[in-house]
This record gives C-alpha cells, sequence and structure tokens, in this order.
C-alpha cells in the first residue's frame, strides 16, 4: 500500500481546483486499493465492487471543493465509497442479510479461539502456492459483515483504528471489539488448517521481516 | 492476582497491537511464559493477521485500474478540465 502524503494532496487538491484536472489521476491513485476492497467487502461482488469504485472516484472528482482537510483525505474518500456501496446495495434490493450497517455489537456467537499446544513459524514461503491464498481469502468471505470490514481496513489496508472508525462510521470501541472478534474467528478457521503449511526449516522469520521493511 | 487463559484470550487482540497497559502486558506475559495452549493462541493469531496483510493475498484485478482512469480520463474531458 502506497503510503498517503498530506502536503501531496493538499498541493494536488489546490491545483485540480484551479483546472489542472489531470492532476487527480495522481491523487485518487494511492486510495484505489483501499476503495476497492471496501467495496468488495461491502458488495460481495468483484465487477459490482469495480464499478462503483469507478463512480466513487467520479463523485470524488466531482465533489473535491468540499473537502475541508478536517480528516484525512483517503478517510473522505471511503466515507464517499461507502455511502456509494450502501446506495448500490439500497438500489439492488440485494441487501446482504449482515451487511454493514446492521448489526449491533451482541455479545451472542462463540468468540473462543482454537486451541493448539504448538504453532510452528508463518508458513510464509506457502504463500505462492495458490491455496494458500485461496484460503485466507475464503475465511474472510466467511466472516460476518461488520467484522470483514473492520479487518479489511485495519489488518490489510493496515489502517489505524481512528481512520478506520472514520471510514465506517463507527467508534473506536467498535472497531477493537469487531476486529478483535474478527481475529479470533480468523484464527479459529484457519490456525488448524495452516499448520499443514507450516514449513520444515526455521529461519524464514528473519527473512520475512527483512522483506516487509518499506523501501 | 493471576489471569486464567480465558481472560488472556479476551486481550489477545489488543495485546498484539501494544493497546493494552504496561500492568496487564506484565499479566500476561507472566502466564505467557507458563502456558502453552495460550502462546500458540496468541502466535497464530498473530501469524493470521501478518498473512492477510501481505499483499499478494489481496490483489486488485487485472486491469482494474486502467479501467478507472479511463473512466475518470473520459469524466475529466466531459467536465472540461482534462
Ligand atoms: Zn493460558
Amino acid at each position: 500500500m502506497t503510503a498517503p502524503d498530506p502536503a501531496f494532496e493538499a498541493d494536488c487538491i489546490r491545483r485540480i481546483l484551479a483546472g489542472e484536472g489531470h492532476l487527480f489521476h495522481a491523487l485518487i491513485r494511492p486510495c484505489e486499493r483501499s476503495i476497492f476492497f471496501l467495496l468488495l467487502s461491502l458488495l460481495g461482488d468483484e465487477s459490482e465492487a469495480e464499478d462503483v469504485a469507478q463512480e466513487t472516484a467520479i463523485k470524488v472528482y466531482l465533489n473535491l471543493k468540499n473537502f475541508r482537510g478536517e480528516a484525512k483525505f483517503r478517510t473522505w474518500v471511503l466515507s464517499i465509497a461507502r455511502n456509494e456501496g450502501l446506495g448500490r446495495l439500497r438500489k439492488t434490493g440485494a441487501r446482504r442479510e449482515d451487511s454493514l450497517d446492521a448489526g449491533t455489537d451482541d455479545q451472542t456467537g462463540d468468540y473462543t479461539p482454537a486451541i493448539l499446544t504448538s504453532w510452528r513459524e508463518v508458513p510464509f514461503e506457502a504463500l505462492e502456492r495458490q491455496e494458500l491464498g485461496a484460503l485466507l481469502r475464503q475465511a474472510i468471505e466467511r466472516l460476518p459483515a461488520i467484522y470483514r470490514n473492520v479487518v479489511l481496513l485495519r489488518d490489510i489496508e493496515e489502517m489505524d483504528v481512528r481512520e478506520t472508525a472514520a471510514a465506517l462510521g463507527i467508534t473506536e470501541g467498535a472497531v477493537k471489539v469487531r476486529l478483535h472478534r474478527a481475529r479470533t474467528l480468523l484464527q479459529r478457521e484457519l490456525a488448524p488448517k495452516l499448520e499443514g503449511f507450516a514449513p520444515r526449516s526455521k529461519g524464514l522469520f528473519a527473512w520475512f521481516k527483512s522483506m516487509r521493511v518499506e523501501p | 492476582m493471576r489471569i486464567d487463559c480465558k481472560h488472556v484470550w479476551q486481550h489477545i487482540s489488543a495485546y498484539i497491537d501494544a493497546e493494552v497497559d504496561a500492568e496487564l502486558r506484565a499479566e500476561i506475559d507472566r502466564h505467557l511464559e507458563t502456558c502453552e495452549i495460550c502462546s500458540a493462541i496468541l502466535d497464530s493469531t498473530r501469524n493470521v493477521v501478518v498473512l492477510i496483510a501481505d499483499d499478494r493475498v489481496f490483489e486488485l484485478p487485472a486491469g482494474f485500474s486502467d479501467r478507472l482512469h479511463t473512466r475518470l480520463e473520459t469524466e475529466l474531458q466531459l467536465t472540461g478540465s482534462g
């Protein structure tokens, strides 16, 4: 994920509003991934999510003069994406039964982790194997939408609690509760399966850490 | 006060995000030293979090960005500031 740069964004916005519309391409590019995955999480369909992502980008462009700079630009963009996504759900009537604004953080449901007595290192080299990627995506798709959205923004797009709360229109407390449940559900679903992918050799973690360092 | 396994599980997500206070962190660390089950749960949860954050797990559909910017370009031309 490209980290957004507030100074670059502010400069871009000023110049776009002054007539340099072509700069909008560069402004929206760092937000594209987050827009798409938020919408995919909401709509559950890649082509729908792509279509609404395009409409979101156009809406952002047409409403750029309304951006006040109080929130982060990406947060503002994602709240527009969320509204567009909810609008699409209403229009198609194909509302997912567990959509974003439905469901309170009730206490029902079992959030007990999978009990393991041992755990090997992260099966990082196995990531190239399509089956592992598919396993991870499936587990996330199966989460209730209110948890899926939070895990998507926090753990996949790596936003902080505050930005996630603002983008989803929920409290920071709700972000933490939902994230905790989402991670527990994922651990329960994935940990027993991931053990089968665990490499036999040691020392992957050092390699893994060096890889995560941003250039 | 000694904390039990269930107590540790309630705080795993906050622990991973370094959002527990120093006192609770010390309690959890003490528990982890002697509890293999909680250690394995913590490690596996943390590893799941690390794995799903990898960019190779969630990729944009092929051509997504090109199609988006082509449509944007059309819109920019329409509004006369492209
Ligand atoms: Zn324990």
